[in-house]
């Protein structure tokens, strides 16, 4: 069993699926705007990295890490729902590049704020668990409190929103509200609440996903979400724009193929990994693997 | 009751309504007939705010109804059952009904459980995902949907569509019946003139955006003009 634990292969598996649940839940936060208002928020990295920085840098003045994590989504949330309001709603029924470019702009003053107020310097934010790997005899196996603490929040954090939407009052009117607005608003549904909630919910998701990487090995600093926001958006993209759950399961492929080219080919070409995915999958299937295939009357 | 003064709806240069007036009131159902184009859709759009008239007004039993909110106008107490039915096919059919009672005071257990014993077949696809229904089902369904937060006002529009002629029978009796049970103020808006007179208690007759004829049912009927050039119910 020890053995078998500190091999390569699972080491390779443990350390794909800690970065793929990072990305995972980039990719939920992006599907659940994509499905709610069909805007791809480019600057949904950067926004959660923002977020982070007002809530995790209480630590300094001496609030507990829990408060400073719960801090941190609040305010995502809030910004979230702000750039809903002012920045994109004026842009519903225009075209759909409008959003893209608007948001792309925002990403860029949000890094320039960011760099601004706090410096590009990188930050560490001490989490309260250990980052050492375990062993098992004598030999690591690359899993750590922290990585099981990052791997458990991230799946509570998708249960949870994949409760929201299933089974609870909200979630029934915010489906509704994105599958068929019209009718939503025909039967009393408040849409327009129901879309700043949605993008209040997704930069609560991509805060946490912001939060867990500054806890991370490689702290927090202005552009530390823009690799995991390009995963991110690759994973939501192989998995199907349309579904959460192909989001999560985008998110794992790439943290693992990224890491299985790390590992048996070379860690300067990881990323291509899940780009060679990419192009595969929208080969084989442009709308995504889970996504339903669409018909188009002609 | 709903009252439509003088209501004009523009889309661009198009005049889609000029100077419409109707009367609509409880436990009698009001059909407005006319061909493809005749504005009959944009009324009813006009009345659930899904699009804003050029000048006129709509009233709810007294309260005006013209430029409030759609989600509004529903809460209200008018259910609108839009063309094509609107049924959400990714969500199943209690879904779909448990949205349609989600903005109203009902006792979602209780609206089920009724809309379950009036439409029976509902009860048994439940749990089915609206995109695996039939025409008739559906409609059966976007009714209920409509029913379930005990509205005042049922805007109808082209419920018949697609139906086979037994189901739009069928469904025409049931039209009746809810309004006179229910008291219900419904506008029925069809292209199956004949149908819908069978029903109607009044009736308005559209043409080009313009109220050509109104009355009861049975003038509209019995008006041998109306029924050879706007309504195509020509018995040679």
């Amino acid at each position: 069993m020890s053995s078998f634990l500190t091999s390569s292969l699972m080491n390779n598996i443990f350390g794909g699926l800690a970065q793929g649940v990072i990305y995972s839940l980039v990719a939920l936060s992006l599907v659940i705007i994509w499905q709610s208002t069909h805007v791809l928020n480019f600057a949904q990295g950067a926004m959660a990295m923002f977020a982070t920085y007002v809530g995790m840098t209480q630590i300094d003045r001496g609030l507990n890490y829990w408060w400073c994590v719960v801090l941190s989504v609040c305010v995502g949330m809030l910004f979230g729902g702000a750039t809903e309001r002012v920045l994109i709603r004026p842009l519903y029924g225009k075209p759909e590049i409008n959003p893209i470019v608007v948001m792309v702009g925002f990403l860029g003053v949000i890094e320039a704020v960011t760099t601004g107020i706090w410096t590009s310097t990188s930050r560490n934010i001490a989490a309260p668990f250990s980052q050492i790997y375990f062993k098992s005899g004598g030999k690591l196996v690359l899993l750590s409190p922290f990585i099981i603490f990052q791997i458990i929040l991230a799946v509570a954090i998708m249960m949870l929103v994949a409760l929201l939407f299933r089974y609870t009052r909200l979630g029934l009117q915010l489906r509704a509200s994105a599958l068929a607005p019209e009718v939503a608003r025909l039967l009393g549904v408040r849409v327009n609440r129901m879309l700043t909630i949605g993008w209040m919910l997704s930069a609560g998701v991509g805060s946490i996903a912001a939060v867990i990487l500054a806890s991370g090995s490689f702290g927090l600093f202005p552009t530390n979400m823009d690799g995991v926001f390009v995963a991110g958006f690759i994973a939501a993209a192989v998995g199907g724009l349309d579904s959460p759950v192909g989001a999560i399961a985008g998110g794992l492929i790439i943290g693992l193929t990224e890491q299985f080219v790390l590992a048996y080919w070379s860690p300067s070409v990881a990323p291509l990994g899940g780009m060679i995915v990419l192009v595969a999958v929208l080969m084989v299937r442009p709308h995504g693997i889970f996504t339903k295939s669409v018909s188009r009357r002609v | 009751m709903i009252r439509v003064d003088d209501l004009s709806v523009n889309y661009g240069a198009v005049r889609a309504l000029r100077n419409v007036n109707l009367e609509a009131t409880p436990g009698k159902v009001t059909a407005v007939l006319g061909a493809n184009g005749a504005g009959k859709t944009t009324l009813l759009r006009a009345i659930s705010g899904l699009v804003t008239p050029h000048s006129g007004a709509i009233f709810l039993g007294g309260e005006p109804l013209a430029r409030v909110a759609t989600e509004n106008i529903s809460r209200m107490g008018v259910a609108h059952v839009p063309e094509g039915r609107g049924v959400i096919e990714e969500l199943t059919v209690e879904e779909n009904l448990r949205l349609g009672a989600l903005a109203s005071k009902v006792n979602i257990a209780e609206g089920l459980e009724a809309q379950y014993a009036q439409f029976p077949v509902l009860g048994d696809r439940r749990r089915k995902y609206c995109g695996t229904l039939s025409g008739g089902e559906r409609q059966m369904l976007a009714m209920a949907r409509a029913l379930i937060a005990q509205p005042k006002v049922l805007l109808l529009d082209e419920p018949s569509l697609g139906l086979a002629p037994q189901v739009t029978a069928e469904l025409m009796k049931t039209i009746l019946s809810l309004c006179e049970s229910k008291s219900l103020t419904v506008i029925l808006v069809e292209q199956n003139a004949k149908g819908a007179l069978r029903i109607s208690h009044d009736a308005v007759v559209l043409h080009l955006g313009k109220v050509v004829a109104s009355g009861s049912a049975a003038e509209i009927a019995a008006d041998e003009d109306l029924r050879r050039y706007y309504l195509g119910l020509v018995e040679e």
